[in-house]
């Protein structure tokens, strides 16, 4: 399969969030602003294009009848390391993302991939399909967030444009059913036609 | 290479290998990271201390004691001195009576029992209302403020505190956690 797809195919054609519509769950409780979106998506990011790398090593080498454990194992190794890192170099991001970060481990878009794509192809194409969909999944992330935060607080990456508060409801968890579903609605519409 | 087969002897012997290097890459980093995290949370706390009591010259950190609340629990106090003389104490305070979990307050206190500032650490207040805590507005009026005459309760319930507006529940858990603070203080004997 051509490597180009392999890496575009996470931005719209399979989205993991707009398209996929897999691992809602960070998707709605972090994106409460911009910056924490992308936080998260490139931590998930990381954590795929190292466990999809390593599961395609190793696919040939696990048995298939233990292979869901033997990825879990490998992906939470992952996360703890992510988690570890953050804690240490970047604790500002990792306060505000907090619980999330461990619950990478279950992110369907992780385990998704282990199992669709890294145990079935190369371990470069699984390299490139990891960073596209973490990719995607950044953006995603970063779009929703940055709608939210706009309308909910009228700030831009930190930066306040408007005096007082926006419309509350978008920064809270009803707002990021609204804005997902907004976006989900605007992405279907563009690729039918 | 062909596909490993699905014997018991394989499973056990894959799971087992691929656990092994994952705990050995785990210890890496855990060994890796682990000076630095103790660092970043050091830093914070030291941060919020000097934002609360006024210039100090030893390691509050290092002289940081418990004194009993007298509910069953404790608060660490960290004592800032300046050339040997105790300036303010900086309590680490809390509340379980917010609208949404713990909220986790440091306390300045001048060695009278003045408040001097409030920083809030930890807080999960709801965005917008209870968050509001946070900001200069709400906290800032407590600054230069004795509990001895000024009545920690929030207006409504009879005291001189300005509550957030539609966020009475927190204004009284920040209270709550500031009194609890000064209790603390007084029981253990203000040096």
């Amino acid at each position: 399969m051509n490597q180009i797809t392999n890496f575009t195919k996470g931005f719209l054609k399979e989205n993991p969030i707009l398209v996929l519509v897999l691992g809602t769950c960070p998707t709605l409780a972090t994106t409460s602003s911009s910056l924490n979106g992308m936080g998260m998506g490139i931590a998930t990011t990381f954590v795929l294009i190292g466990s999809n790398g390593v599961i395609s090593l190793l696919s040939n080498v696990i048995p298939d009848k233990v292979r869901i454990p033997a990825f879990v194992v490998i992906i939470a190794s992952f996360v703890t390391v992510v988690d570890l890192l953050m804690q240490a170099y970047v604790p500002g991001l990792y306060e505000k993302l907090g619980i999330f970060i461990p619950l990478i481990v279950v992110n369907c878009i992780v385990l998704g991939r282990a199992e669709a794509f890294a145990c079935k192809n190369t371990v470069l194409s699984s390299l490139i399909d990891g960073a596209g969909m973490g990719l995607g999944f950044t953006m995603a992330l970063g779009i929703l967030g940055a709608f939210r935060e706009i309308i909910g607080s009228g700030s831009i990456l930190g930066y306040k444009f408007i005096q007082g508060d926006g419309i509350l409801l978008f920064i809270l968890a009803p707002g990021a059913f609204w804005a997902l579903g907004y976006l989900i609605a605007l992405i279907n519409k563009l690729r039918r036609t | 290479m062909a596909k490993t087969e699905s014997t018991f002897k394989n499973m056990v012997l894959s799971l087992t290998l691929i656990s092994l290097g994952a705990a050995a890459c785990l210890g890496f980093v855990y060994q890796m990271t682990k000076v630095p995290i103790e660092l970043s949370v050091l830093n914070k706390k030291l941060s919020a201390i000097k934002l609360v009591v006024p210039e100090f010259t030893n390691n509050p950190n290092d002289e940081m004691y418990r004194l009993a609340t007298g509910e069953g629990d404790s608060l660490e106090i960290y004592p800032a001195k300046k050339d040997g003389e105790i300036v303010g104490y900086a309590v680490n305070t809390y509340t379980n009576k917010g609208f949404s979990g713990n909220i986790n307050l440091m306390a300045g206190f001048r060695p009278d029992g003045t408040i001097i500032n409030i920083s809030v650490l930890e807080q999960k207040e709801t965005p917008g209302l209870g968050t509001k805590m946070t900001e200069p507005k709400f906290k800032d009026q407590f600054n230069g403020k004795n509990p001895s005459g000024f009545f920690l309760k929030v207006k409504k319930d009879g005291g001189q505190v300005d509550a957030i507006t539609a966020a009475t529940i927190s204004s009284r858990a920040f209270c709550d956690a500031i009194q609890r603070a000064y209790n603390t203080l007084q029981k253990g004997g203000l040096k």
